[in-house]
């Protein structure tokens, strides 16, 4: 068997200082044009929604920002305690909402013999309920956690953890993430941890995916960033079956990305050729 | 003549002429406090950049009648004015247009030539390419004006130079990009302030960019609009990400200074250029571009 050379790493690190400004920046100025001053976020105890509870407390003040610990009878206290810490921390108001009851009423009745991944997503759809609903009762929009990495892995549940109005970090790859929010002071703690869903007792991102962050991340750079083909990849030096298993995943989940289709019947339809902005009257 | 140059770098509200207009006539209004001459505005000031299907709904005619460009006018009778819009001819055909007004005078309109159309960017979809890159006098000397990606190739500045510019107004909307490799300055900011540059000093005249700052969805705009000098330097810049306006006093004895020291102009070997460029397209059979 021959030797493969090691692959040539890029550089990844970002300036935090300007990609701190320019979020922050967005916090504000997509919330406050849609005409509101407040936000809410479901802060996990994980380091991307500690960096995004940090940027928001950052942007709108902490008065203004409602994070929720949304805790289910299987997670972890650990995941509790970090969340506390980020609300201590950023100073931010908050509330914690035991989804149990929620989740356990729906399954012990209709869905006892769930697998661990069925399960997972509707916790993961209970907390969206939980953060729509306060998001009305508060008057703030759902500021979502969603990285690159995981956007582009498809490692998220529809309607669940990838529903938010907005979305500050979803073009920072994990790595990058790790690194800004470090530099905004997330507790080292919670920077340094293992990533965890923390949908079943003893999950880790990186044992569920296969592989790890850094390295699916210098895979995803070349693939996404740099267009690589995923030979070129492996010409590199990465290891063939992650580029693979990447590539079918990015490819996999593209449905999670995008607006569900639309059948085409008329001239102007949505989705299509009905194209504005968001923004769109407002700034 | 000595004349002080305003850079004005602002958000704009997208679709919504009118509110753009009075944020126009108020950055007016304080530039003519601080005694500036000429007001630069970026690209599309008056409708926002990302403006897909509104194009028909915002589109105007650059003429005393409409109502945005009548106070416009109005206000060019104290200070000239660059202002970007979206221009509609007799035809219904839509141009991204940046328009130059002076003692209430319609000077001169420059239509986008380079559509940009790839990656983030969809401006054919929505707009009718310009076919003219053409020097105009103001009050001041001979200027020129380019949108955004037009002086991403090296033509149409090329082709204003010949034309009798020295001064080069290219108003902008550049998306910011580009975090890797880190650096305090953006990706493609380093890139726009390098050709801009590079022209100023290439061509010895006075390049400037005025850019957007703000967001439009996730898009945001990262300002810095700069002036450059005809030897090639930097001469003010405006801070990069916030709404400002940025004033210069340019001294047209700069271009004789720089000339003289530097005599790029008068070397120049123009009908070479055409002959090689004429037995180029002939002889290589390049593919020509479709409206060369």
């Amino acid at each position: 068997m021959t030797e493969r050379p090691s692959p040539p790493w890029v550089d990844l690190s970002i300036h935090t200082d300007l990609v701190r400004r320019i979020l922050v920046d967005f916090i504000r100025t997509e919330i406050t044009r849609a005409g509101f001053q407040r936000a809410v976020v479901g802060v996990s105890g994980g380091v991307d929604s500690a960096l995004v509870c940090f940027l928001t407390a950052e942007a709108l003040g902490p008065e203004n920002v409602l994070a929720l610990r949304m805790p289910y009878r299987t997670s972890s206290p650990e995941s509790l305690e970090h969340a506390q810490l980020v609300i201590e921390k950023t100073g931010v108001q908050s509330r914690t909402v035991d989804i149990t009851p929620m989740v356990d009423a729906y399954l012990e009745r209709y869905a006892p013999d769930a697998d661990q991944v069925r399960r997972g997503n509707v916790m993961a759809r209970t907390r969206m309920i939980v953060l729509y609903d306060h998001s009305a009762a508060f008057r703030g929009l759902v500021v979502g956690t969603g990285n690159k990495t995981e956007i582009l892995l498809g490692y998220t549940t529809l309607y669940g953890d990838a529903a938010y109005a907005i979305n500050p970090i979803g073009d920072l790859y994990k790595t990058q993430v790790w690194q800004l929010a470090e530099a905004v002071g997330v507790p080292q703690v919670i920077v340094n941890k293992a990533p965890s869903a923390d949908l079943w007792v003893g999950q880790t991102d990186e044992g569920e995916l296969g592989f790890s962050y850094r390295l699916a991340d210098q895979i995803l750079y070349r693939l996404v960033d740099e267009r690589y083909t995923p030979e070129e990849v492996v010409a590199l030096g990465f290891p063939p079956e992650v580029v693979q298993a990447i590539v079918e995943r990015v490819r996999r989940n593209h449905y999670k990305r995008i607006m569900p289709p639309i059948a085409k019947l008329s001239h102007r339809t949505v989705g299509y050729d009905f194209l504005y902005l968001r923004d769109w009257g407002t700034g | 003549m000595p004349f002080t140059i305003a850079l004005v770098q602002f958000q704009t509200r997208l679709g919504d002429v009118q509110v753009n207009l009075e944020r126009h006539l108020e950055w007016i209004r304080r530039a003519r406090e601080q005694g500036a001459d000429l007001v630069v505005f970026p690209e599309l000031s008056l409708t926002g950049y990302l403006v897909q299907d509104l194009v028909p709904t915002v589109a105007r005619k650059p003429r005393p009648d409409d109502p945005a460009f009548g106070p416009l006018l109005e206000a060019s009778k104290e200070v000239d004015l660059v202002v970007g819009f979206v221009e509609e001819d007799r035809r219904s055909r839509f141009f991204n247009s940046a328009a130059y007004l002076s003692r209430g005078q319609v000077v001169h309109v420059h239509r986008k030539v380079y559509l940009p159309t790839y990656g983030m960017f969809d401006e054919g979809r929505f707009f009718a390419w310009g076919d003219r890159v053409s020097a105009f006098d103001t009050r001041f000397g001979r200027f020129g004006m380019l949108i955004c990606e037009d002086f991403w190739h090296v033509s149409p500045p090329y082709l204003l130079w010949l034309d009798g510019a020295d001064v080069m107004l290219f108003p902008t909307a550049s998306p910011g990009r580009g975090i890797v490799p880190a650096s305090a300055q953006l990706g493609v900011a380093r890139w726009v302030e390098n050709v801009v540059q590079a022209y100023a000093g290439l061509f010895t005249v006075f390049t400037a960019f005025a850019n957007r700052v703000g967001f439009e969805d996730g898009i945001h705009f990262w300002g810095g609009s700069a002036l450059y000098g005809p030897d090639g330097t930097l001469l003010v810049q405006a801070p990069y990400h916030e709404p400002s306006m940025t004033l210069y006093q340019v001294d047209l004895r700069d271009l004789h200074r720089a000339r003289a020291r530097l005599p790029l102009l008068r070397d120049e070997r123009t009908s070479l250029f055409q002959r090689e460029l004429a037995r180029i397209l002939e002889q290589r059979g390049l593919p020509k571009a479709p409206r060369l």
